[in-house]
């Protein structure tokens, strides 16, 4: 896009950049606004899935019925708040923590593929960069802990640090599996590998991906600091956690972090466990033929169909995620980090070698079908890669 | 020790891990704070996230009710024991209308006693609700919350309709009661208990057997049958530890013959089970542990159930008035006279003495509250920051009544 850019104004070489740059914010806003709508239909989901688990309503006076524009008001009266920073607070770390616990997750979204071949920038190590990038947002988290000058605030970071630290180990092996199944960390290339009916999709791969699936959704629930693992923010014991002295726009930051977050986790899953972009049913085969087939606009409306299907299934993560937090009680601190040390590594870790081995002795599949990935393992992935490769 | 060529040894002071310092934390919880159910201040003493120490400070709320009660006539007094249980107005009303009717030798009509043991229970229903449902959210779960406050804003209703108030309700006072009870009420009220028995599974699904509730809760702030009596703990956390002790079956004659007639049993766990219907109890939890404490409320919710249903049927028999008050300057017999009630909280006493005045000489307020509090810096030591918010719910304490 950008090469097209640059041969449009006729730019020299030495000026090629002009037009890298203009693409990259031009992606970068669409991304941003992306990431902010999904914030605003989460916070508002989050409030309405409460009231109806709570036998309550929920929003409903602002913007209509269903009060859709309750997260521009609660946007506003962040907004408008007062600035405050406590007394004793380390002033350049306290206003710096909450954009540098934003900033990774919307990283996260540079790389995320929403649909086939629609990514901000599609590189080989998208998995592994994805992860090591989520991984980030603790940092803001435990400087906002430590810069509030609070002792509450304190406790907060540190178990935060603590917690997302650990989670990272089992979260990272679990995503490991659909790497090692499609034989790439190109996210692009891994949602290729699940086209066609719902059992190509990595979950339905085989028993260890299955355990390894919901592997990754407690790690990744634990790792975005959702209920029931927000213990850095245990608001009846810690009384807000690392955000205690946080208030108005920082505080909103902070929230547009974990909502991101909670948006990043589920479309990572989505595309490596769920299929990505390709529907349970192969409609997009059915419709528009098999893929890279003819003219622009039938491509077009299959990655937007694709992008659609992305999207369901990342509300439907979402969705889950919220309900998850309205239902349980919160673990406590030794507990939480038991469970990760004592049974999510170890099976994350069991998983990886079941997954090895079943590749290893059943490469057809259990029914011996010729499944279509497992068997051409090597083989799909060169096509996909060719495929990417040639325009 | 290996010797790196050009790097002075003494260079790293700090060798190993145990020489790093550490300190302990002091941390202020409350008396802001969201779980300690009001202006309660607890001091903890803490290493990393274990306490070593929590002291609880009070006082936030005193307001001198037992002066007060020097300076008013008994039935004026009837408001200010109000203010001190507030989530259970109407128990505190009758502990003190007892009191006074001791002194007095008074007793009421059947109707009337009829009448108390049925808004006294309901009452006990929403105390307990509002404590399981507070239980939850100190535990971070938030739903059963709004479940619990919901069918506690039914039992307000009709309070409500009765007396006009919602929280502070002086509906009992000295000789009998404020007001009968309108038409239609008891409908109401049966009503309310048939759709609100389904309710406590849908709490106990939430709660008692939700496997992470059980996990924060079992073997947490184990208070032995001993220690329990030591520190004259009462009501639910008593019962909790193993205690058969209830004051409406065990109390003061004068009390216990309000419920001569009324079948009910005692939330206690007896050979490992509790009175029917409720779950089993867990593997994992200890006799004297939190989920003990929280368990016996809610066995105590069915049988409070029960009464009311039992008291319904005898009111709607019952034949004769609710009642007349005292008068209001009415003289008080030389004497001193002292009862305790079976309160949703534990045993709630008042004491008067007086010298043949109208006004009572000397009163004093035994608060149930306070003494369960009181052992809270022994169930503490040792535990987890997390253990101190399920430690101080489990206990249920109103700091109105603790200050009085």
């Amino acid at each position: 896009m950008a090469q097209w850019l640059s041969d449009w104004l006729t730019l020299s070489p030495q000026w090629e950049w002009v037009a890298y740059l203009t693409v990259a914010l031009l992606q970068a806003v669409i991304l941003l606004a992306l990431v902010m709508t999904a914030v605003a239909l989460a916070t508002w989901a989050e409030r309405k899935v409460a009231g109806r688990i709570q036998d309550r309503l929920g929003p409903t006076r602002v913007g209509g019925r269903f009060g859709w524009l309750q997260p521009l008001a609660d946007g506003l009266k962040l907004f408008t708040k007062e600035d405050l920073i406590p007394a004793n607070a380390d002033a350049v770390l306290f206003r710096l923590a909450p954009y540098l616990s934003f900033a990774p997750v919307f990283g996260v979204f540079m790389a995320l593929p929403f649909s086939d071949g629609w990514v901000a920038h599609h590189f080989n190590t998208a998995a592994f960069f994805i992860l090591a990038v989520l991984g980030l947002e603790v940092f803001g988290i435990i400087l906002g802990g430590y810069a509030s000058g609070s002792k509450w605030s304190l406790l907060g970071g540190m178990r935060e640090a603590a917690q997302v630290v650990s989670y990272e180990v089992p979260l990272a092996f679990s995503a490991m599996l659909p790497i090692l199944l499609a034989g790439t960390m190109d996210l692009v290339a891994i949602g290729e590998a699940q086209r066609g009916w719902f059992w190509n999709w990595f979950v339905f791969h085989d028993p260890f991906t299955f355990v390894a699936f919901w592997i990754y959704v407690i790690c990744a629930v634990a790792g975005t600091n959702r209920a029931p693992f927000d213990l850095a923010e245990a608001e009846s014991e810690l009384v807000a956690g690392f955000h205690t002295e946080y208030s108005g726009f920082r505080w909103s930051v902070f929230y547009m972090g974990e909502y991101a977050a909670m948006a990043a986790v589920c479309g990572l899953g989505v595309v490596l466990f769920l299929g990505g972009w390709n529907g349970p049913i192969p409609v997009a085969e059915w419709l528009f033929g098999p893929a890279s087939s003819t003219s622009p606009i039938v491509n077009f409306l299959s990655q937007l169909l694709g992008a659609v299907n992305f999207i369901i299934k990342c509300i439907i993560g979402v969705v889950f995620m919220i309900s998850l937090r309205w239902t349980l009680p919160r673990p406590r601190i030794d507990q939480v980090m038991s469970m990760c040390w004592k049974y999510c590594f170890p099976l994350a870790a069991l998983a990886f070698l079941g997954a090895t081995l079943w590749v290893l002795m059943l490469p057809d599949g259990l029914l011996g079908q010729g499944h279509p990935k497992a068997s051409t393992c090597e083989q799909s992935v060169m096509v996909t890669v060719e495929r990417i490769e040639t325009p | 020790m290996n010797v790196i060529p050009g790097v002075d040894p003494e260079d790293f002071s700090v060798t190993s891990e145990t020489e790093v310092r550490t300190e302990e934390l002091l941390i202020n919880m409350g008396p802001q704070h969201p779980s300690t159910h009001g202006v309660l201040r607890v001091v903890l003493r803490t290493d990393g996230e274990l306490v070593l120490e929590a002291i609880p400070h009070i006082g936030y709320l005193h307001r001198c009710a037992e002066k007060i009660g020097e300076k008013v006539t008994p039935r004026q007094f009837i408001p200010y024991t109000d203010r001190m249980d507030y989530l259970a107005g109407m128990n505190m009303n009758l502990g003190w209308a007892l009191t006074v009717e001791k002194l007095l030798g008074l007793e009421v009509p059947e109707k009337a006693r009829h009448l108390r043991v049925l808004i006294v229970e309901l009452n006990r229903i929403a105390s307990h609700l509002v404590a399981a449902g507070t239980y939850g959210l100190d535990l971070g779960s938030f739903t059963p919350f709004v479940y619990c406050f919901r069918e506690r804003e039914k039992i307000l209703n009709l309070f409500e309709a009765v007396c006009g108030a919602r929280l502070t309700y002086s509906y009992i006072t000295v000789g009998g009661l404020m007001a009968d009870l309108p038409s239609g009420w008891l409908d109401q009220c049966e009503a309310f208990l048939d759709q609100f028995e389904p309710v406590i599974d849908d709490l106990h699904d939430l709660l008692s057997v939700n496997h992470i509730f059980v996990k924060r809760t079992a073997g947490v702030g184990v208070l032995s049958r001993e220690l329990a009596v030591d520190y004259g703990c009462t009501g639910p956390v008593l019962r909790g530890s193993g205690v058969d002790w209830d004051l409406r079956r065990d109390g003061d004659p004068f009390y216990t013959r309000m419920y001569r007639d009324y079948d009910f049993e005692v939330a206690v766990c007896r050979d490992g089970k509790y009175p029917q219907p409720s779950p089993p109890v867990p593997t994992e939890a200890v006799l004297g542990d939190c989920w003990h404490r929280f368990f016996v409320r809610m066995v105590e919710v069915v049988q409070s159930v029960r009464l009311v249903r039992q008291a319904i049927e005898k009111y709607r028999l019952a034949e004769g008035d609710i009642g007349q008050p005292i008068k209001l300057n009415q003289k008080l017999p030389p004497g001193e006279v002292y009862l305790e009630t079976e309160c949703p909280k534990g045993q709630m006493g008042f004491m008067i003495v007086s010298l043949g005045e109208a006004i009572p000489w000397r009163v004093r307020a035994r608060s149930s509250s306070f003494c369960n509090l009181s052992v809270l810096p022994e169930l503490c030591r040792g535990c987890l920051v997390a253990d101190v918010p399920a430690i101080v719910g489990s206990l249920d304490i109103v700091l109105g009544e603790v200050d009085r």
